[in-house]
């Protein structure tokens, strides 16, 4: 990831967002979670004292630290004026607003066990799985209700109805503000890996170069996992697997669009254009990732993102090794989107023709009859066996199921593709 | 040089779904504007007013009237002022056409600062 830096304003990129995320877990730690929504109010107070504050008075020298005391200060006033909030008071008055440091690096211990804490809290095994991601990214994460909509592709009274309900269940279920312990605590980060690494898919699968929130949801998946990977009690291997995944995943995204916005495969992808920083750090998680003796999913597919990266050309690629994880991958999860691309794989050891077999058994599967990929990949294996017919058949059955812009597109086009050469074999 | 008083008006809006990266992105456009104006050594000052606390004193056939506003009949409230230098209103104008403030929807009212 790019490094943190401060724009001719004064201000660190993204720094709203951040601090909103670090002021609600410090908030709701100190209110409690059942008075997130008292929390997220004293914040959204603070963020807007400052927009009507600092065009006119410029940006103070401690950006953060005026948004940390304006949203503490927000929320004593809130308290007062609430009773049952009265045993708060001290320590709202006492929390000590951080000065000096600014940077989101420059995160000190007590803050950050408050962002985990708020994170486990979101992706709580207790609140509804489609809820877990949203509040993710409206509480830790200071996304808008409107800009989750647009990264989960969902609407915008879905996300708010789900945030109010999951906030409700916090509240009735008294969840406690805490970092758990032993195996509560691995159930929780289980949990929790489950949330961002839907997380990063939802910003990964469907790119649009348009935009921008979609590969700010990669980011931000990216930032949490490493918030985890980074906390002593939560460094786990299968932490630094995701991490690892996602690094290494990320690291190609500079070459999946080229300058007309058109997808470009992984074989054609131009390798110089991949981000080595992220390769580097990839490969580094992965290393941490194998300390202990579990092998989880995100293992075997860090370990298959890996042998990508390691590859200087798709043709270089150590397909064997690449099989091998994906059978490895199959006795854990037997999903057809596994046998998908473990028939990826097979057709580039022993041709096109044994990947059709492999995908032809899956074909019927429920899970598969909205997948664009199952029918892409068969046109695919055949146009590599020049039956262009029948991949021009494949193409059209892939090409009216969901998916984004760019990846119609380019099926599109590989359905012109077939036709062409259909007209060229029977002009010879 | 003459100085002159950008005094903005500001018209009461819902920011209840405007983002915190929104946000930053305004609070962006007003420093980049004001950086732009201060290098060019034409910025002497600005403030934003405190809302809501104003008082109007009115003198009423030798008594003082003291009330709490409106302060004017419409909706608009002053907000804030820089206070610039420029030549004439037309580079005050000039200075001013790309303040944020006017993109997004509020005014300014450019007044010369008479000189003692």
């Amino acid at each position: 990831m790019s490094g943190q830096h401060v724009e001719v304003s004064g201000l660190v990129d993204h720094l709203f967002r951040r601090k909103s995320g670090q002021m609600v877990s410090i908030l709701t730690r100190i209110l409690g979670p059942a008075n997130l929504d008292a929390a997220e109010e004293s914040v959204q107070e603070a963020l807007l004292r400052a927009l009507q504050t600092w065009p006119t008075n410029g940006v103070p020298a401690n950006p953060g630290g005026w948004l940390m005391r304006v949203a503490r200060n927000a929320a004593v006033e809130r308290v007062r004026r609430q009773t049952r909030f009265a045993e708060k008071i001290t320590e709202l008055e006492t929390f000590d607003v951080p000065t000096g440091d600014d940077t989101a690096a420059g995160l000190d211990g007590p803050i950050r066990d408050d962002e985990l804490r708020m994170l486990l809290l979101c992706c709580h095994p207790l609140l509804p799985r489609e809820a877990r991601g949203a509040l993710t990214l409206k509480t830790v994460g200071g996304f808008s209700v409107d800009e989750i909509a647009r990264a989960f592709f969902s609407k915008k009274t879905t996300v708010a109805q789900r945030l109010v309900r999951a906030k409700r269940l916090l509240r009735e279920q008294a969840v406690p503000f805490e970092l758990p312990e032993g195996d509560d605590l691995l159930g929780r980060i289980e949990s929790g890996l489950e949330v961002l690494y839907l997380m990063f898919n939802e910003g990964y699968a469907a790119h649009h170069g348009d935009d921008l929130v979609r590969s700010e949801l990669c980011q931000e998946a990216i930032r949490l996992t490493t918030l985890l990977a980074q906390h002593p009690k939560a460094a786990l291997p299968e932490v630094h697997a995701l991490l690892s995944l996602m690094l290494l995943q990320a690291s190609r995204l500079p070459a999946r669009l080229d300058e007309d916005g058109a997808l470009v495969l992984l074989s054609d992808q131009d390798r110089r254009k991949w981000d080595r920083g992220m390769i580097t750090a990839g490969f580094r998680s992965l290393e941490r990732a194998c300390t202990g003796s579990r092998q989880t999913e995100y293992h075997l597919q860090a370990g298959i993102a890996a042998v990508h990266a390691a590859a200087m050309s798709y043709e270089e690629t150590d397909w064997n090794q690449v099989l091998l994880l994906y059978d490895r991958l199959i006795e854990a999860n037997g999903s057809p989107v596994v046998a998908l691309n473990r028939a990826v794989a097979v057709a580039q050891i022993e041709g096109p023709a044994a990947g059709i077999q492999i995908a032809r058994r899956i074909e019927d599967h429920p899970a598969m009859r909205d997948y664009y990929l199952l029918p892409a990949t068969m046109g695919a294996f055949f146009v590599r066996l020049s039956e262009w017919e029948v991949a021009a058949a494949y193409f059209d059955r892939a090409i009216p199921l969901p998916c984004s812009d760019p990846e119609k597109r380019f099926l599109q086009k590989q359905r012109r593709y077939c036709d062409a050469r259909k007209r060229t074999q029977s002009t010879i | 040089m003459a100085s002159f008083m950008l005094i903005a008006r500001d018209v009461p809006q819902d920011f209840a779904d405007v983002s915190p990266e929104d946000m930053q992105r305004i609070i962006e456009k007003y420093v980049a504007w004001g950086n732009k104006l201060e290098e060019a050594g034409k910025k002497r000052a600005g403030n934003k007013l405190r809302d809501g606390e104003g008082r109007v004193l009115r003198g009423n056939s030798g008594k003082l009237a003291v009330t709490d506003g409106p302060f004017s009949e419409t909706k608009e409230v002053i907000g804030g002022y820089w206070l610039i230098d420029a030549a004439d209103y037309d580079e005050a104008i000039e200075l001013s056409r790309d303040c944020p403030h006017i993109e997004y929807g509020a005014s300014l009212e450019i007044r010369e600062v008479e000189q003692g």
